[in-house]
């Protein structure tokens, strides 16, 4: 039997989210690799413009508008949607590496009990069953791992495929909600936004990290006046945010972001695996720190040795200098 | 207020020595282990809930028998007792049947709260709190940065980090939360809390215990590594030293050169 993959996309502020897009791609390559099909499904309290979106990466759309996502969490009834298109022959589901992602497969799981492949940053067919590639322990390793079952749900990292949109766009189909998720979804009273956590570190280009090395909160002043003329994000290791630096929603590393930008430049980072796990697929790595030994020095591109205080201002000054101001 | 913890005993982070053995499973002699980070955290959110409202901490575990010296720490940070289900049958377990074992087991206990970590430093498939919560029909609220429990209103409400903030969440208890590093730094064990870990009860359950006929068919679970790669590889960077006017010069170079400035 054919597979046919379901991408179940997450839209954020009315459009596709950069790694749903990705994810598109990616399922539309390995189901075409494999002769089957893919499908995508787009569930929003307005879904219609993010349903266009994805469908210039898929050959199908499902786009479900739900009135309930007002006020109920979205895994439940994303979960629900997903659930009623496998009845309908969906054999894999594809979700990506977020909260909302993995809520989906863990829900799925627990209904359904299929196999969980996660954190796919590659993957190919072994028969009828899906192989990926995973980097597991802190980086260490990459794993190619099977779910030798014809169904599977895949967690998808950024950066899997580079999203590459049809010659033609797909079709989108408007569907009524399904019924009540299986799945009690939690209420959501509100929804509040904190400063400095407002910006996607996931899809940011540059992203410049503040370590232990920043000594304090101040010291964050600088990180961000050189994200700022690079046209950057602020990231931070977890020293920094568990010495209340700056918010978790910052942290780069295995319990924090996982980032892949051009240019990673870090201020008084050490570099411990844990951080790196989170920074390593980084095109251009470039760390500034006083310690010649610190582990951060293997994976550099440019390793500064030198005080951020005074590397940090003096990039500051050459930087404006080149843009001409 | 009673809360079920799943703790997940793991290979120590900071160690830096977890590795796959030769059967590509987790070598769990490999290195020391600890709870899990996000467990954790659960952990010491589930004893502050309790220190302020009164109640019980239980700890659920699934792992090896070994498992127990892990337990014990989280007994010495303030757990009351401990489930342990331990099986041979369970070995290279896979996701859905952790699941399923872990909701069979938390349904064997009286609970109001369910915490688990939103994943785990070895595994990190992070799908196995929203998993037990689907298996046993409740509602899930994820990636907490605080809890708070009404308990005359029999309500629970969740911070839930979000891309821009956070998400308040509310649900009937009993409820499943699944736990973040947002929730705060976990306790250090007190010497008084390490002695009288020694005392407290850990149960063990086999799956025959639960009831549950999960060995896989054939000795072999369908979800299975079937090779590793190395990671790839980086070309050696460049060392970049002297004054800092040329150091700042040399990196603005190299971005100009890619063209990210």
């Amino acid at each position: 039997m054919a597979a046919t993959l379901l991408v179940v996309a997450e839209i954020a502020d009315g459009h596709l989210t950069k790694l749903s897009a990705e994810i598109a791609t990616f399922a539309a390559g390995l189901a075409a690799a494999g002769g089957g099909s893919a499908v995508g499904l787009v569930l929003d309290e307005a879904p219609q413009t993010g349903a266009q979106e994805l469908a210039a990466y898929l050959p199908r759309v499902v786009s479900v508008a739900s009135s309930a996502l007002a006020g109920e969490v979205w895994a439940p009834h994303a979960a629900a949607e997903a659930h009623r298109l496998i009845n309908e022959g969906v054999t894999h589901v594809l979700v990506g590496v977020t909260n909302d992602g993995r809520d989906v497969a863990g829900l799925l799981c627990g209904v359904l009990g299929w196999g969980i492949l996660a954190n796919a940053s590659g993957a190919s067919w072994e028969g009828d069953a899906i192989v990926v590639e995973a980097t597991v322990l802190a980086g260490k390793t990459i794993t190619r791992s099977i779910v030798d079952a014809p169904n599977a749900i895949v967690t998808v990292r950024a950066g899997a495929a580079e999203a590459a949109e049809l010659p033609a766009p797909g079709a989108v189909e408007t569907r009524a909600p399904a019924d009540a998720p299986s799945v009690p979804a939690a209420a959501v009273l509100d929804r509040v936004a904190e400063a400095g956590a407002e910006v996607s570190l996931e899809e940011a280009k540059v992203v410049v990290v503040g370590g232990r090395g920043v000594g304090g909160a101040e010291g964050f002043g600088l990180v961000d006046e050189l994200a700022a003329l690079l046209g950057g994000v602020t990231g931070a290791s977890r020293a920094a945010v568990d010495a209340g630096w700056i918010p978790y929603a910052r942290q780069i590393g295995q319990t924090g972001k996982v980032v892949r930008p051009s240019l990673y430049l870090s201020l008084g980072v050490s570099g411990a695996m844990q951080h790196r796990a989170g920074m390593q697929g980084s095109q251009n790595v470039i760390a500034v720190n006083r310690d010649p030994d610190a582990p951060i020095a293997e994976i550099a591109d440019l390793f500064v040795i030198g005080d951020l205080f005074e590397v940090g201002p003096a990039l500051a000054l050459e930087l404006r200098a080149r843009r001409g101001g | 207020m009673r809360i079920l913890v799943m703790t997940k005993p793991v290979p120590d982070p900071a160690a830096n020595a977890e590795r796959l053995g030769p059967d590509l499973r987790l070598d769990r002699a490999a290195s020391p282990t600890v709870v899990n980070g996000n467990d954790e955290y659960g952990l010491e959110a589930a004893l502050q809930l309790v220190e302020a409202h009164g109640g019980e901490v239980a700890i659920l575990t699934m792992a090896p028998t070994t498992g127990v010296e892990t337990m014990r720490k989280a007994l010495a940070m303030g757990a009351m007792r401990g489930v342990l289900v331990a099986d041979d049958a369970l070995a290279g377990a896979d996701i859905p049947t952790t699941i399923r074992v872990l909701a069979a087991a938390a349904a064997t206990q009286e609970f109001d709260l369910l915490l688990g970590g939103l994943d785990t430093s070895d595994g990190a498939g992070g799908a196995v709190t929203a998993g037990v919560a689907a298996r046993l029909g409740l509602p899930l609220l994820s990636a907490a940065a605080k809890i708070e429990p009404d308990q005359a209103a029999g309500t629970v409400r969740v911070q839930r980090l979000s891309a821009k903030g956070y998400d308040l969440l509310e649900a009937p208890m009993p409820a499943v939360v699944s736990c973040t590093q947002a929730l705060g730094t976990p306790r250090y064990p007190s010497l008084k809390g390490i002695m009288a870990a020694r005392s407290r009860q850990i149960t063990t359950l086999t799956l025959a215990d639960l009831g549950a006929d999960l060995a896989p068919a054939g000795g072999q679970w369908p979800s299975r590594v079937l090779g590793t790669l190395p990671p790839p590889s980086r070309a050696a960077g460049r060392l970049v030293t002297g004054a800092p006017a040329d150091q700042a010069r040399e990196i603005a170079d190299y971005l100009a050169e890619r063209r990210i400035i």
